[in-house]
């Protein structure tokens, strides 16, 4: 089957006017958002608006479009207290997505078309944003046969991007053959790079910080030996990389040396990876625990040359929440991750724009544009045109705000960037032509999406 | 000083206040009535997590020699997982009204979080975590050599420091928190460190300690150290390939009858051997070496009833003289954005 297109669903009836904003940060203008898609702009917006249309004064705003995120983990189904479908796409929304992929490692994992079907299912009815699942590698993520990635890919879900993330496929020969198997619809393998053998026990990065504070180390050659096997696999076969969190110089430089022979590998890179180091984990506190690791400042500086000259290819958010429970506790025993979403965009004009690495032209690129081509969504990461679909986002570049874990949509609380000032808001979010996110504050979710009958039989299918 | 986390952290002039009292808390020791009652009506619970005989009763003699009521309270380390947490322990331990809590813990980093974390109001001693610190041992370790060191220079041990004095460590430093904290807090009081053992055993990183580091035991026995102080080595590191077998280990970094002659041929005669115990005789340390009268294992041993109660004294009898009451107010404690950028690339 086809992925769902805005032409399978209902439009918001209602018309917006947007009035000066600066699309990708350039000159001043007019959009008319109408029937889900950029009606008009300029002089012809308001001229061709109804006298009923919703009138946004955006003097100041930046017009993106939309985020997409390629590494989301939603936690539905089955750590529900974690995060569900409905509140990780709230938070996304906030954040200033139109989409998110949803990783794989639910539980059950996400390694049937029924799974993904249930998510993507999830994702419509909350009406948010675009909720894409991740499809297993393989099986229940134990990285030893192929889950069923056809099916998954001719699911009503579509899944294109296909990760095993949390777990490495470090088998070589499963990972050539998942390689290869995409290739048949186009899909991806998006690779968690972790040496298992490696990485036993680890804790947090591997070098001066980790000697002193006595846990275990984690190398940066445990990302980066895989990867080198995974560029040189790919190229091999001829099938397409997609290289997730990537937090290493190291890493940087494998995948240039990649892309330079050609080989078609893609790389992500999590804002957080931008920001902080090991350094953090000198008070022990999990919140700054994650995987891959925080790693040292030249890492961070590598990592965000690499995103601006496009070695690294996106930004990925890797939101991963926890109940406050898994991370009120000793670092050995508590879980990795960070949340996200709703910090992002402030981390990336932060570290990539404010620093003049990126204009937000690139910035859309980074989060939008590629993001989306990986994902192979067609009506995502568009240009801001009359004609296209209408997602996008109002972004006021000069507002400043202190990061409060405690007032964030996410369930997770995990936010190591809790008490940071940081540049940039969100103020609207327009998911195919309806605005999710108004005045900085959740408006409404887009409506109409699913058809009743449907919705109906698959909540008798999953709740015998 | 509000806890004792680390010796990383412990200025040159808290650890000699440290040393000094434990010097007049040791003349207690040698009096008819070892008691003090500097701590009469405080409550001490010794949090152990880990077993450690040695060390628990080191502290409760500790404090019970200053009149406090002691609780020994062991958990083991499987049950943090899965049963309750250390948060629920800490706030059972604030509801009965802990004065100090004297933690031995498998993760690094344990006390740190309990000192931090907000769930109790205790003084907060670490008495071991994980692969970390041992900030007491290793004031017992200078401790004990202070005293030697002030004796061959015919001064009082108290207000002296280890200044000119050379200390060889040698062993697995990888996984031992002893040679952390002796590195940290030997060096602040201005000792020169050696660091010897397998390279597998130190770790990545070790380049930016303040330390000169050697593979060969015998090139580092050749800096003529003051001290030689022998690491306890776990045999089962043997499973992970950190090291081919123990005899080869032995022959190559243990303190075999051959070094101990080799340093009566050197001519040092002052040079001793520190074990922090308990030792693996015929491993890293031969048994003529141990029971040879260079050995200060049992001298490390009684000095750490002295060291103990002087940590728990100036902790909990508000020290006038304290010279960082903002220690628990350091960014990476309370607030790690409170005021430096550390840990976050500009």
């Amino acid at each position: 089957m086809s992925p769902d297109t805005t032409t399978d669903r209902a439009v918001d009836p209602a018309q917006y006017l947007i009035r000066g904003v600066s699309p990708l940060g350039g000159e001043a203008t007019d959009l008319l958002v109408r029937g889900g898609v950029i009606a008009a702009s300029g002089p012809d917006a308001a001229s061709g608006a109804a006298a009923d249309a919703v009138t946004i004064e955006a003097d100041g705003l930046v017009a993106l479009p939309g985020m997409v995120d390629l590494h989301t983990h939603l936690r539905e189904p089955g750590r529900e207290d974690a995060e569900t479908v409905e509140t990780g796409s709230r938070a996304a929304a906030l954040g200033g997505f139109t989409a998110i992929h949803a990783m794989a490692n639910s539980s059950p994992v996400a390694d049937t078309a029924g799974v993904v079907e249930q998510v993507y299912r999830l994702g419509l009815a909350s009406g948010w944003v675009e909720v894409r699942p991740v499809g297993a590698v393989t099986v229940g993520l134990a990285g030893e046969r192929l889950a069923e990635l056809g099916a998954m890919a001719e699911s009503r879900a579509s899944v294109r991007v296909f990760s095993d993330d949390g777990i490495c496929v470090h088998d070589p020969v499963l990972m050539r053959r998942a390689l290869e198997y995409v290739k048949a619809f186009d899909g991806v393998i998006a690779q968690h790079a972790q040496e298992p053998r490696l990485t036993e026990g680890a804790q947090m990065n591997e070098g001066e910080v980790s000697a002193v504070l006595g846990l275990t180390g984690w190398p940066a050659v445990a990302e980066e030996s895989i990867i080198a096997r995974d560029v040189l696999l790919a190229q091999h076969v001829g099938s397409r990389l997609h290289v997730c969190h990537v937090s290493t110089a190291g890493s940087v430089e494998i995948i240039r040396w990649a892309k330079a022979r050609g080989i078609d590998v893609t790389a992500e890179v999590t804002p957080h990876h931008l920001l902080l180091t090991d350094e953090l984990v000198r008070s022990y506190d999990p919140v700054y625990k994650v995987n891959p690791p925080l790693r040292t400042s030249d890492d961070v500086h590598a990592l965000r040359a690499a995103l601006a000259d496009g070695t690294i290819d996106v930004v990925g958010t890797d939101h991963a929440p926890h109940p406050s429970e898994h991370k009120e506790c000793e670092w050995a025993q508590a879980a990795m991750g960070m949340t996200g979403l709703e910090t992002a965009l402030s981390v990336v004009q932060h570290t990539m724009v404010e620093t003049g690495l990126l204009d937000w032209a690139g910035f859309a690129r980074v989060t939008s544009v590629t993001p989306a081509r990986i994902g192979r969504l067609d009506h995502q990461g568009r240009p801001l045109a009359v004609g296209e679909p209408a997602n996008l986002i109002l972004v006021d570049p000069a507002a400043r705000w202190t990061v409060d874990p405690t007032t964030m949509a996410t369930k997770g609380r995990n936010s190591p960037f809790r008490g940071l000032e940081l540049p940039g808001r969100v103020r609207a979010t327009f998911f195919e032509g309806h605005p999710t996110v108004l005045d900085g504050h959740l408006s409404t979710p887009r409506r109409g999406q699913v058809p009743a009958t449907a919705v109906d039989g698959e909540d008798a299918a999953w709740n015998i | 000083m509000k806890h004792l986390l680390s010796t990383q952290d412990l200025s040159a002039r808290n650890a000699l206040r440290l040393l000094d009292t434990a010097e007049e808390m040791a003349a207690v020791g040698e009096r008819e009535i070892k008691k003090l009652p500097a701590l009469r009506g405080r409550t001490v619970v010794n949090l152990f997590f880990e077993d450690s005989t040695r060390t628990r009763i080191s502290f409760e003699a500790a404090a019970k020699r200053l009149s406090a009521d002691v609780i020994n309270f062991a958990a083991k380390g499987s049950s943090v997982s899965k049963g309750e947490s250390l948060k629920d322990t800490a706030q059972t331990l604030e509801a009965m009204s802990a004065d100090a809590v004297v933690i031995r813990h498998p993760a690094s980093g344990a006390p740190a979080r309990l000192a931090a974390s907000g769930w109790i109001d205790a003084a907060v001693v670490n008495a071991g975590d994980g692969t970390h610190e041992h900030p007491t041992q290793a004031l017992l370790d200078a401790f004990t050599l202070r005293r030697h060191w002030a004796r061959i220079a015919g001064n009082p041990s108290a207000g002296t420091t280890l200044v000119g004095m050379k200390v060889l460590i040698v062993g697995d430093v990888l996984h031992s928190r002893v040679a952390r904290s002796n590195v940290w807090l030997l060096t602040t009081l201005g000792a020169e460190v050696l660091l010897a053992g397998p390279p597998t055993l130190l770790p990545v990183g070790v380049g930016s300690w303040p330390c000169t580091v050697f593979y060969n035991l015998d090139d580092a026995l050749a800096q003529r150290p003051d001290a030689v102080m022998m690491l306890r080595l776990q045999a089962e590191r043997m499973n992970a390939a950190f090291f081919p077998s123990t005899r080869e280990y032995s022959r190559r970094w243990g303190f075999d009858d051959g070094r101990l002659a080799l340093l009566d041929t050197m001519g040092l005669d002052d040079t001793v051997i520190m074990h922090p115990g308990p030792m693996n005789r015929g491993l890293e340390i031969s048994s003529a070496a141990a029971d040879s009268p260079r050995s200060t294992v049992l001298a490390q041993v009684r000095n750490g009833v002295s060291v103990r109660m002087a940590a728990l004294y100036l902790l909990l009898s508000g020290d006038p003289q304290d010279d960082d009451d903002h220690s628990d107010d350091r960014p990476h404690q309370d607030d790690p954005f409170a005021t430096t950028p550390e840990g976050r690339t500009p």
